[in-house]
């Protein structure tokens, strides 16, 4: 069920901020509005453009640390990494290629950390590793933050980018992951342990049909992209072109579906408010 | 009777047989012989084309439109069936079906998919492809009969969940979400077939069980062969060279531990013959109840929770990689954690 073979259209965040000539990288052309910008002053303003604001792509690693106490975060299951089951026409070439771009093994980043003093479990996905789909791998890191922050009692914060849904080159595998990930929020539930679910840009299919849709407290970035179906399947199915803010954080805060909608630079005090509430 | 393209050699045979019945009707002649034996050839031409099916032509007969689907299973296996309406959210929706049914003397909660047979009916009940409501009406039938310790039997037979302007408006994510997250902790016996069609999060969202049954040519798969083709070779017609490399016919699914059994269909299909169909469905379902039910609910629940935690396969340095178990003989019950103490601000 991968979604996106490109950047979706249909918002305009996200894309890549080209670099331009200048040969040290200290200034950026914005892709959307076409200004230069410091390249440093866009990385202290977390990749959201000073201009315009533009979204763009943070990795699992810049994700935790904008978010949790510095150095408190510590990885966990970090060398837990996909095989290839089904022997899948080109998997073992995409996993080689997405770790080498990526540097990292699968396509989220799990462990504990502090929020405001405060331990909590963390995962982050990282979209640019094979769209940040969850297979095996991911399923089981997912599950396995959930126990932990259970058999702790250490609430629970995953960020989710899973733009490629369930993995299709894992077969019913990654279909099962649904499953398990689930299964694992309903028992940290049942703890009354909390779980907090960050959407970001893009957040799909099998991803977005499990543990990213069941958080006590659902939040969203602005104009993220998130849903079941992919937009370009439905418009091929409907046979018409979707409204502009169809499936964005934006429909989904109008639809019920979301608890806030969160600017980037107000996501790590909203999430420390929110443990708190919850811890009391 | 409808035909596939590689079943045109019956559809000639059974023009023949046809032909002699009407000639020796018509005339009184004894033509049981000719008959007999042109049966005969029937059978083995059947046989032959069915053993030799490519894994593509096997995803054609689990879509064949003279298969049987959930009310034909609910006739022929059950009796007393009361259909039940609504997710008391919003609507009905009729690409899912449920109610209270008895098999063997009990009351059982029945819940599945529903296609149509022709244009107009596919229409009614959208092709089986459930929107939110479909799902979150099952979910309140299986909530049901958990209350009243009911078993739970569960029918697949989708394409999968509609992809629609509706469907994401109400919450397609969330109620499939839910239906996985409820139906892993019901506390009652959950018996889950794939009749048909097992297509991505439509079909998981009623098919979290203690026990998955698969028809012998039914698929279950994470996307249709089609969306997989799209993908890997660009070109939704070639599902069929899509199809091997996806794992999702019977053998596989046993081998990967998807499914517990696979249920035997009749030569050349389900849809050659209904009753031997159900009857063999029927005696596998019954016999996994019964086993079901002699286990505490905890356990059971426990043993649900093993089974999916088990699925996935990955690698780990320090430790072993983690070999295949098939889920259902492991079914080693993990320590719960103790759910009266609740979460404090002690753990910050
Ligand atoms: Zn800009």
């Amino acid at each position: 069920m991968s979604w996106f073979r490109k950047p979706p259209r249909y918002t305009e965040i996200n894309r890549p901020v080209k670099k331009t000539e200048i040969p040290d990288g200290l200034w950026m052309r914005c892709e959307k509005c076409d200004e230069m910008v410091f390249r440093k002053e866009w990385e202290d303003n977390l990749k959201v453009c000073p201009k315009c604001g533009l979204y763009s792509v943070m990795s699992a690693r810049e994700r935790i640390a904008s978010l949790v106490d510095p150095g408190s975060f510590s990885e966990k299951d970090a060398g837990l990494a996909s095989v290839d089951p089904l022997k899948f026409e080109g998997y073992a070439d995409s996993l080689a290629k997405n770790r080498k771009k990526t540097g990292e093994k699968e396509a989220i980043i799990c462990g504990e950390a502090a929020l405001s003093g405060c331990k909590i479990q963390i995962g982050a996905f990282d979209f640019n590793f094979m769209a940040g789909s969850m297979g095996s791998a991911v399923g089981e890191k997912v599950t396995r933050a959930l126990e932990r922050g259970g058999e702790q009692r250490q609430p629970v914060v995953i960020v989710s980018a899973g733009g490629g849904g369930a993995r299709m080159h894992e077969g019913m595998l990654s279909l099962y992951q649904m499953a398990k990930t689930s299964a694992a929020v309903a028992r940290l539930k049942e703890l009354s342990v909390p779980f907090i679910s960050v959407l970001t840009h893009p957040t799909m299919g099998g991803v977005a049909a499990s543990f990213a849709s069941l958080g006590d407290v659902i939040v969203a970035e602005p104009k993220a992209l998130v849903g079941f179906a992919g937009p370009r399947v439905i418009e091929q199915t409907i046979g018409q072109r979707l409204p502009d803010d169809f499936q964005t954080s934006e429909f989904l805060l109008e639809h019920g579906m979301i608890d806030r909608i969160v600017p980037r630079k107000e996501l790590r005090p909203t999430l420390s408010l929110l443990v708190q509430h919850l811890s009391n | 009777m409808r035909y596939l393209d590689f079943e045109r050699p019956i559809e000639e045979l059974d023009r023949i047989i046809q032909q002699q019945l009407d000639y020796a009707q018509k005339t009184g002649l004894d033509m049981e012989g000719e008959i007999d034996a042109l049966r005969r050839r029937r059978h083995q031409l059947v046989r032959d084309i069915f053993y030799s099916l490519t894994p593509y032509q096997r995803i054609q007969l689990a879509r064949h439109p003279d298969r049987p689907y959930c009310p034909d299973y609910i006739r022929l296996m059950m009796t007393d069936f009361v259909e039940l309406h609504g997710d008391r959210l919003y609507g009905d929706d009729p690409a899912i079906i449920g109610g209270f049914a008895t098999i063997e003397d009990r009351t059982v909660m029945v819940v599945g998919h529903l296609k149509g047979r022709d244009t107009e009916e596919n229409i009614k009940r959208n092709f089986g492809m459930p929107n939110p409501e479909g799902f979150r009406k099952a979910l309140r039938l299986m909530e049901l009969a958990e209350r009243f310790k009911k078993p739970i039997l569960c029918f697949i037979d989708s394409a999968g969940a509609y992809p629609g302007i509706g469907a994401e408006e109400r919450g397609q994510a969330e109620a499939i979400a839910r239906n996985l997250m409820r139906m892993a902790r019901l506390k009652t016996p959950v018996i889950v077939t794939v009749t048909g069609e097992g297509g991505s999060g439509g079909a998981l969202a009623i098919g979290v069980g203690d026990r998955v049954l698969l028809l012998q040519n039914a698929y279950y798969a994470v996307c249709t062969p089609e969306a997989c083709a799209a993908i890997l070779f660009k070109d939704r017609a070639k599902a069929s060279a899509a199809v091997s490399s996806m794992k999702i016919t019977a053998d596989d699914l046993l081998q990967l531990g998807v499914v517990d059994e696979v249920v035997a269909e009749p030569i050349g299909g389900a849809h050659q013959d209904w009753r031997e169909t159900a009857d063999n469905l029927r005696e596998a379902i019954l016999s996994n109840l019964e086993e079901l039910e002699k286990v505490p609910v905890d356990q059971l629940v426990a043993a649900r929770y093993s089974k999916f935690r088990a699925i996935g396969e990955f690698e780990e340095p320090r430790r072993k990689p983690v070999p295949f178990r098939n889920p259902s003989r492991a079914s080693k019950v993990p320590p719960e954690a103790d759910s009266e103490t609740t979460f404090s601000a002690a753990a910050c």
